[in-house]
């Protein structure tokens, strides 16, 4: 655009040598690249408008019910967003509640960037701390570090394992991944309710939950606080993820793959092949974060190992905008959230459905919110056909 | 013999709840709109008809507040996908968890633990005998609803407008068919009857209230309109299909034979039934030319 520019050029000009920047010639140039700019910088200070409008909205809408429960809403949002992070327990209770999230927002992120719905985060999870519980439980005596490579790269298999149906399904038949990672669900919850109730129930106490794992199971805490390696391999997965997708051919093309399917199958791309290993990288993401949770936070295998993660890692990865510093950013805001939503209840009856409730109305909220920015009055639109405005 | 009747019985009782949320959810889907918060609007539907039927003293009352609070989880999914017009896989799985997590809140609000309480509920007719002894709500289902809800698709103006908004809503536009409206419409009528299908276990069926109630049988629902099609009789035969699968499932997991086999697996087998049925029959399936697509006049 700019090499092309109609002027003539005012003398011979070497054909490697950029003109300098206060040459005529560049102007447009430089003009075109300030307008882009500026569009660019206008659009990013409106997307943050519409999510803090969406953040005012979801406040507003909770209040009621937070009123009706007989709190006082300014009270349990404190209780919600800043006291958590008033005391060194309160944040390593919130790192710890993030890092499934990671997980599992990491691994939706992935899918949906492909263009993949994976909503089976769930299932996958709880596979994947069954798979590691399997190792945990049949290996007790194996030592430290091949203990727990062992017991995370089996969750993460069984995670694959998983999703392989669904991605196989959806990839060669054409069946909607949707429905079929749905349906996972309910079912890996019964496998690990079938467990826990027959071979894996504790011969102890009789309950249905495993005997505690042995201390080679255990990962690694840091800084002698609570919080274990888990969180560590979350952030680095996160942290290589997003800057393979953005700086790599094959980041590209997964891209391509999930925005203009038909585009990048036209050019060349091997679009379900694409899809199908974004999908399995995925399942295996979400396994791991159930081997992690099981080996860092509870070191036996529970019913209630999962805590609504694998849809929250939608809430996650969707607030997130599919990148690594958003699903960063989320996973804490929400595990912070869920750690005050706890600590309300204690402390101001308020059930901690609340924590939830909060999370959903603002993933409703912020995605409304984006859409609406785009919206003009008519009166703004005339105006702008007048040319009044840009 | 008497097996054979209690798995029919079983099958019938079962498949009700998912005819109707089938076939609200066949009406959303078919003006274009896909609503993943059928999960939510079902859980929604069994809260609420629970705490109806108890205030009212009347089950058939606790259905009808449950059908309008679906009909209002419809209206909501018609503000974010058709108004707005955010992505509806997303709308749709935040409905689901919003409507999840508001019930539970609001139930533990009222009860702080303990043993779920029992309200009116809906008595079997015909004494019940053996597969036809049923709630009057099945032979609503079977009867009534399907078949005027094949007829309103088939062979109404009503129905033609619908069709044509989830077809090509451009060309319904321009034909003077008002594409929200429809869908608003599709939203409200469908998601009341997602929350009938709800209520349906807990007035019916149960007469309690509990936290895994619903268990997935929206994301079952959600199959069995993609097996069945998008049209009527196809999806009730799915979910005839599921009911058959759990009737089935129950009757073994009683016998001597299978004593052995974990009741979890049992309980697996109808969701497993349904993907492989989705395997089997579900490929290569035409979806509604507007599916997923949110509409703005150019």
């Amino acid at each position: 655009m700019s090499v092309l520019t109609p002027e003539p050029s005012p003398g011979p000009v070497p054909p490697k040598l950029r003109p300098p920047k206060d040459s005529p010639q560049r102007a447009p140039q430089i003009a075109a690249r300030r307008a882009a700019a500026k569009a660019a910088w206008l659009r990013r200070a409106g997307a943050l408008v519409a999510v803090l409008a969406a953040v005012l909205a979801t406040i507003a809408v909770t209040a009621g019910p937070i009123r009706a429960a007989g709190a006082n809403p300014t009270a349990a949002y404190k209780r919600y967003l800043m006291v958590p992070l008033t005391s060194v327990n309160g944040v390593v209770e919130v790192l710890i509640a993030a890092t499934p999230l990671l997980f599992t927002g990491l691994a939706v992120a992935i899918a949906f960037k492909a263009g993949f719905y994976n909503i089976g985060g769930e299932g996958q999870f709880l596979v994947g701390a069954v798979g590691a519980t399997a190792v945990a439980l049949n290996l007790p005596d194996a030592p430290r570090p091949v203990a727990l490579t062992t017991a995370l790269a089996v969750g993460a298999i069984c995670g694959v394992a998983w999703m392989a149906i669904p991605a196989y399904l959806r990839t060669r038949f054409g069946i909607d991944e949707v429905v079929t990672t749905l349906l996972l669900n309910p079912v890996a919850l019964l496998v690990v309710q079938g467990l826990l109730n027959g071979p894996w129930r504790n011969p102890k106490t009789g309950f249905a939950n495993t005997i505690e794992f042995s201390g080679s199971y255990a990962l690694p805490r840091l800084f002698g606080t609570r919080v274990h390696a888990g969180l560590l391999v979350a952030l680095l997965l996160v942290v290589v993820t997003g800057v393979l997708v953005a700086t790599t051919a094959t980041g590209l093309r997964l891209k391509a793959v999930g925005q203009a399917p038909g585009a990048a199958l036209a050019s060349g791309i091997d679009v379900k092949g694409y899809q199908l290993k974004a999908a399995l990288i995925s399942g295996g993401v979400a396994g791991l974060g159930g081997a992690v949770q099981v080996c860092g936070v509870s070191h036996q295998l529970t019913e209630s190992i999962s805590h609504n993660y694998g849809y929250t890692g939608i809430v996650v990865a969707t607030l997130g905008a599919l990148s690594a510093i958003g699903v960063t950013l989320v996973a804490l805001l929400l595990g912070l959230i869920g750690i005050g939503a706890e600590k309300a209840q204690v402390s101001l009856h308020l059930p901690s459905y609340m924590g939830e409730i909060m999370s959903a109305t603002l993933l409703l909220t912020v995605v409304a919110a984006l859409v609406i920015r785009f919206w003009r009055p008519r009166w703004w639109k005339r105006l702008v056909a007048k040319g009044g405005a840009s | 013999m008497t097996q054979t009747l209690a798995v029919l019985t079983m099958m019938l009782t079962v498949a009700t709840p998912l005819v109707f949320a089938g076939l609200g959810e066949v009406i959303t889907e078919r003006s274009g709109v896909l609503n993943l918060g059928i999960e939510g609007t079902m859980y929604l539907g069994a809260f609420v008809g629970f705490l109806a039927s108890g205030a009212l003293h009347s089950a058939w009352w606790g259905i009808l507040v449950a059908m309008l609070a679906g009909a209002a989880a419809g209206a909501l999914m018609g503000l974010l996908t058709v108004t707005v017009g955010v992505n509806q896989h997303v709308a749709g799985i935040g409905t689901t968890l919003l409507l999840v997590a508001a019930c539970n809140f609001v139930s533990r609000l009222k009860s702080s633990g303990g043993a779920s309480e029992q309200v009116p509920k809906l008595s079997k007719l015909f004494g019940s005998t053996a597969v036809i002894g049923q709630y009057p709500l099945t032979y609503l289902a079977l009867f009534v609803v399907a078949p005027v809800i094949w007829w309103v698709l088939r062979s109404t103006g009503m129905g033609l407008k619908l069709r044509a908004v989830g077809e090509s809503p451009e060309a319904a536009d321009a034909a003077g068919v008002s594409v929200p409206l429809t869908r608003y419409l599709a939203l409200t009528v469908g998601g009341a009857f997602m929350g009938l299908g709800g209520a349906f276990l807990t007035v019916a069926m149960l007469g309690s209230f509990s936290l895994d109630i619903v268990s997935g049988r929206g994301w079952v629902c959600i199959a069995l309109v993609i097996f069945g099609r998008w049209k009527v009789w196809p999806t009730v035969g799915g979910a005839l299909l599921f009911g058959f699968a759990e009737g089935l499932e129950k009757q073994l997991a009683i016998t001597t034979t299978f004593a052995s086999v974990p009741n979890e697996l049992w309980l697996a087998l109808p969701y497993i039934v349904v993907v492989a049925a989705l395997i089997i029959w579900g490929r290569g399936v035409r979806y509604p030319g507007a599916y997923l697509k949110a509409y703005k006049r150019a």
